[in-house]
């Protein structure tokens, strides 16, 4: 691909990740943060590319030590996102006897 | 294994790459969040079997065992990691995502003829180096390991713009060369450039530099992208800077910081105002029953959750405190400092999972008016979300920094650990305030107490 092809998508790709942010509030500033971290995590494909051309058994190892990094960021960020979520989620506007219940569950743990 | 014909594997690239703006998209809102991240994850597995599907790889099991060895070490780490441990991990998380672009950058040297895609792997491998020994250095601090104070020497600044020169000439011999030894030695310019731009930056900003840092694996991953032709990762890793940057921002200024007065403050001589001393001027302790006396026969409470509630694990004993302050008819409400903890809504995510009444939190706009007309505020476990310092002491490392306006209150109880000073390591005068009282013990123990005398009276 020609660098005058890279250089478009990248510039609309910088204005897309400025507007799909733009309006955040600050209780899912963490969230947000783990969640992208988790997608940059997706230089797994590079290096997975890399690996499969590598001949030359150094260049190999390096090469498969960055698919387990890669892999480690892609699938522990998404993991981990959902986990802060999901506790998010458990949050629903509810009265206090229902807090009361649960707490009840928390003790036994 | 090539099934996919490259048309099928760009529009496959393509879906996946829509799949990670929706996801971003989708993070921003409450109800879309859940949704938003799983959405991701099925974009990033598409692209991963697009791209078995699509090119010959040379070394598939070693390539499968590898992806299997990363999954086995990743989810139990991140399914049973305590919330209070949260930030480390996903500095973690980071750190190696770009440790993994440097390393993709300085194999695909051998490729590269062109002097941009050269330029391109330097870029890629530099960042990558500084995102991954930055996010080690985050991790340490987080976990304190190392100090939380900003660490300074006299000479850091001559060796920031010497790591810099030596940047900057690697980086042009190595476009001009693609030799791989000095690439090599480039890495390690990376690696103690991280290393350096962190060391400076006080406890309590540390999650905006994680947040910073995000965004240069992003911009690595990008690079990466144009080093391997290959759009998604541009796209990806393009999206992940722009979008790291405007959260870096945003998370800056809700501290009323700067992100170069982050990162470059301590240079000032401002934060280095910070101490862990313990001070031993006099203050009014008092014991639990005390405490929920003047919690029970109060009319408006509001609690200040802090890191030291997370650590100590209180956050279901503190709602059922609060839910038995309100079955007396006190009215309660949470108090919820946007950076309490250690990360960006860290209270949030701690009083979400123990179920707390969504209506009874409130942020800081909201619930900073309340505080003249409230008898009591019990703070647990918070310290610098609350110290005046912020508003009074021009040159304190906190100042200028948003607070929750305690001192209005009739009352101010503080549950403490001890009197040694918060994460950003300054003293708070509001603990030698008239009309405070403190009680000394770790936030869950001291809360059973307290929750124990309120059912009592």
């Amino acid at each position: 691909m020609d660098a005058v092809t890279l250089l478009t998508i990248t510039v609309l790709a910088v204005f897309v990740g400025f507007e799909v942010v733009s309006k955040v509030t600050s209780k899912l500033h963490t969230p947000l943060m783990s969640g992208a971290n988790a997608i940059h995590g997706i230089i797994l494909v590079g290096a997975v590319i890399v690996a499969g051309q590598a001949s030359d058994p150094w260049l190999l190892g390096v090469a498969l030590a960055a698919v387990v990094l890669a892999t480690v960021n892609l699938v522990g960020g998404f993991v981990v996102t959902d986990r802060m979520l999901e506790m998010f989620g458990g949050r629903k506007p509810v009265k206090t006897t229902a807090a009361a219940g649960s707490t009840e569950g928390a003790d036994a743990k | 294994m090539i099934i996919l014909s490259p048309e099928w594997t760009a529009v496959a690239y393509l879906v996946a790459a829509v799949c990670f703006i929706l996801a971003l998209k989708g993070l921003s809102s409450p109800k879309s969040a859940r949704r938003g991240n799983l959405l991701g994850a099925a974009g990033a597995l598409l692209a991963v079997v697009t791209l078995f599907l699509s090119m010959h790889l040379e070394n598939l099991l070693l390539i499968l065992a590898a992806i299997l060895v990363g999954t086995v070490i990743a989810v139990p780490i991140a399914r049973r990691v305590q919330m209070t441990q949260m930030p480390q991990l996903v500095a973690g998380f980071n750190g190696v995502g770009g440790g993994a672009a440097a390393l993709v950058g300085i194999l695909e040297l051998g490729h590269a003829e062109e002097t941009w895609v050269r330029i391109a792997i330097v870029f890629t491998m530099l960042i990558g180096a500084v995102s991954f020994s930055g996010s080690a250095v985050t991790v340490l601090k987080l976990q304190e390991l190392i100090t939380t104070r900003p660490i300074t020497f006299p000479g850091l600044p001559v060796l920031m713009v010497l790591a810099v020169l030596a940047a900057i000439a690697g980086s042009v011999f190595v476009v001009l060369t693609g030799d791989l030894l000095w690439a090599v030695g480039l890495l390690g310019i990376g690696l103690i450039a991280g290393v350096l731009l962190v060391l400076p930056v006080g406890g309590a900003d540390v999650p905006i530099v994680i947040s910073l840092l995000n965004a240069f694996t992003g911009l690595a991953v990008a690079a990466s992208g144009i080093v391997l032709g290959n759009v998604l990762l541009l796209v990806a890793g393009t999206l992940v800077g722009a979008s790291g940057t405007i959260l870096t921002m945003a998370m800056a200024s809700a501290m009323g910081r700067s992100v170069a007065g982050i990162m470059f403050g301590a240079f000032k001589g401002g934060s280095t105002a910070g101490s862990t001393e313990v001070s031993d001027r006099p203050v009014r302790s008092s014991g639990p029953e005390d405490v929920a006396v003047e919690l029970g026969y109060a009319q408006r409470v509001v609690i200040v959750p802090g890191y030291g509630l997370a650590v100590a694990q209180g956050q279901h004993t503190i709602v059922e405190l609060a839910t038995a302050l309100e079955e007396r008819g006190v009215k309660v409400v949470f108090g919820i400092h946007p950076v309490a903890g250690r990360m960006p809504g860290h209270m949030n995510v701690l009083l979400a999972e123990a179920n707390a009444p969504y209506e009874s939190l409130r942020e800081l706009e909201e619930v900073n008016p309340e505080f003249s007309q409230t008898d009591v505020v019990l703070v647990v476990g918070a310290n610098d979300v609350v110290n005046p310092a912020a508003k009074t002491t021009k040159g304190s490392p906190i100042y200028g920094m948003p607070i929750l306006e305690v001192s209005d209150a009739a009352q101010v109880v503080f549950l403490k650990r001890s009197m040694r000073p918060g994460f950003a390591g300054i003293e708070n005068e509001l603990l030698f305030d008239p009309k405070t009282t403190l009680l000394f013990g770790d936030a869950k123990d001291s809360l059973s107490k307290v929750l124990a005398a309120v059912k009592a009276l």
